[in-house]
């Protein structure tokens, strides 16, 4: 075993429940999520000894962890800031402003695409669909969507968590889920 | 208009409880016992009554798919399994979204009746791995149903054992595609098979699996509860029942919303939507079903009814109706460009026509945007996006040329207009 990282205590019962749902010897199912718990705690990336780990783990062989580990978006082969911006530029979000976006993450993180930040508070990167499009342009950081945004409403986000705080999440307008702006036109009937 | 108490999704907007008691209170597993009670066959015979065709995109008579799945009689011994597909990657598509957070029980509830119906002791709920709220709120759902006896052992007092689990993905529009998904789902990179052996036959770990979409799923014990004739009551013969639409883009209140099939495209947007932003006369084009379904523009919008056949008369399609709206001010080649970025991102790299073809096909959309380009090259990449189309494993590159051939079919002029123009002609020296 990689003696410089190891699953910690809620992460190593996570990581057996998550095997536990795979039928026997067929363990390989929990490559995926293992990979997510493992980023989660070496802290936003996969370094090579942790994927070492994984496979290890799992039983695996190293090059087929990798070959998962760098063919899915969500794991991170290089270190990320603490805010991992990604910012949704497909159709639905760009029709709706998604460029305004990336200005306004310009502005108050200084960070181009691809870019951290250098307190190392921001990463801001463009991504592909969400799948949030009836509340766009939209945003996730971390595991958070922020929906219906504005320049100026997303500058708030960022400003917020720069000061360390944690913002709302969602829709920036208050509209609950994806409900049409001003009220639903739908499942208005009492006890609907 | 759909009446609400013909909604199947009636927390479709998260404004009630999401939680094991709401979805009672809602009447969600309310005597699951007896629609398990109806045996196998019938089930399925119900369900294939009701016209029900699959909600993820490809519009498969869901009965139909279910009957593929081995018989009591012909039980090798080897487990069933249904596969949710809950990675809902389509560009413009977000309802299985809110099923997920808002109604998650809906979809439990379906696993362990569909599940039944084709012999089938598991679930795998896959979910894409950045809706990650959406994960947790199952997670609960999922939790509680346990805890009630719901589902597990001898699932609702029916004698039938049922586990459901949740598998979360790591971002990859490919492992939407039925076999990408099971190779994700067992631990290697979400590249599609070669079918046959379809997964009725050899599916996850080699065993009979069927793989269905969240809303396909979530709406089968309604439709068993109030009869199939009550589903195949809405919309038009072969497009039958109620239905999530995604409407995005330019329209004034975007919003999920479920109608009935076939309703008017025109009256979905302005019932719902509040009316394209502009107004109706400032349409320009609609993406009907999701980022794969090739553009229609105006004049086709204004009378078009939302359902298969009517979309796929006007060589579209409804794929996951998802509407995506454009007005005037949309530089649609640019829209259509960045499609066309999304598919190269999203080509697993597996066949060539692919691999290369996506980046080929958005290399040159960069230039039609700017009209950096010769007439000539608009039959070519027209003629190149037919030569992609039906090469492949799968269906991903069909979806990324699609949009290119649309945008080709209704916007031709204005292609054209760009590439003269940056050439400094003058319309009358371009019409000779």
């Amino acid at each position: 075993m990689s003696d410089s990282f190891a699953f910690k205590d809620v992460f190593e019962a996570r990581a057996q429940t998550i095997i536990a749902r795979y039928p026997e010897g067929r363990q390989q199912s929990a490559v995926i999520p293992l990979l997510d718990l493992a980023q989660r705690q070496a802290g936003g990336w996969l370094p090579a000894d942790v994927i070492e780990y994984v496979a290890e783990y799992l039983g695996m062989p190293r090059i087929r962890v990798l070959e998962v580990a760098s063919f899915y978006s969500m794991f991170n082969l290089e270190p990320v800031g603490e805010n991992f911006v990604q910012l949704c530029r497909t159709t639905p979000c760009w029709l709706r402003g998604s460029d305004d976006l990336r200005a306004a993450a310009k502005d108050v993180t200084g960070c181009g695409l691809g870019e951290t930040s250098a307190d190392g508070k921001f990463t801001v990167v463009e991504v592909e669909c969400l799948g949030a499009c009836c509340n766009a342009p939209m945003v996730q950081i971390n595991d958070d969507y922020y929906e219906d945004l504005t320049a100026e409403s997303f500058k708030e986000v960022l400003e917020s968590l720069k000061r360390g705080e944690k913002p709302e999440t969602g829709s920036r307008t208050g509209r609950s889920g994806s409900e049409p702006e001003g009220g639903p036109t739908s499942l208005t009937a009492e006890g609907a | 208009m759909l009446r609400d108490e013909d909604r199947i999704f009636k927390n479709l907007y998260g404004r009630d409880d999401w939680g094991l008691k709401g979805a009672r209170r809602r009447g969600i597993w309310d005597n699951t016992k007896a629609l398990l009670e109806l045996g196998r066959e019938k089930l399925v015979e119900e369900v294939k009554a009701s016209g029900l065709r699959g909600r993820g995109g490809a519009g498969f008579p869901t009965g139909v798919k279910w009957s593929f799945m081995p018989p009591e009689e012909r039980r090798d011994g080897r487990p069933h399994y249904l596969v949710v597909n809950a990675d809902e990657s389509e560009p413009g598509t977000c309802k299985d979204r809110e099923i997920l957070r808002y109604d998650p029980h809906t979809l439990v509830e379906g696993c362990l009746v569909g599940g039944f119906a084709m012999g089938a002791n598991a679930a795998y709920i896959y979910v894409r791995g950045e809706f990650f709220s959406e994960a947790s709120n199952l997670q609960v759902a999922i939790d509680e149903a346990y805890e009630a006896g719901l589902i597990g052992k001898n699932a609702c007092g029916s004698g039938w054992d049922f586990d459901v689990y949740l598998h979360r993905g790591a971002g990859a529009y490919i492992c939407g595609e039925e076999t990408a998904l099971l190779e994700s789902l067992e631990g290697k990179k979400g590249q599609p098979r070669l079918k046959p052996p379809f997964p009725a036959a050899c599916g996850l770990y080699g065993c009979p699996t069927t793989v269905n979409n969240v809303e396909t799923v979530a709406v089968v014990p309604t439709i068993l509860r109030r009869g199939s004739s009550w589903f195949a009551g809405f919309g038009r013969e072969n497009n039958t029942g109620t239905k999530i639409f995604s409407i995005s883009g330019h329209v004034n209140n975007p919003c999920n919303v479920e109608e009935e099939m076939s309703i008017p495209l025109k009256e979905l947007i302005e019932k719902h939507a509040g009316g394209v932003r502009g107004g109706w006369d400032n349409l320009l084009a609609v993406i009907p079903g999701g980022s794969s379904t090739p553009c229609l523009s105006k004049n086709i919008c204004d009378t078009i009814l939302m359902d298969f056949d009517s979309l796929r008369e006007h060589n579209t399609g409804l794929g996951t109706a998802a509407v995506i709206v454009m007005d005037k001010s949309t530089d649609v080649v640019e829209a259509i460009a960045r499609l066309s970025h999304f598919y190269r991102h999203e080509s697993c790299g597996q066949c060539t026509p692919c691999r290369e073809g996506m980046g080929w096909v958005y290399r040159v959309m960069t230039r039609m945007v700017t009209g950096d380009a010769e007439i000539e090259e608009i039959d070519m990449l027209w003629d190149v996006t037919k030569q992609i189309e039906g090469h492949t494993i799968c269906a991903l590159a069909d979806g990324g040329v699609w949009p290119v051939q649309g945008l080709i079919r209704h916007f031709r002029p204005e292609l054209e207009r760009r590439i003269h123009e940056r050439k400094g002609m003058t319309p009358a020296q371009a019409a000779e």
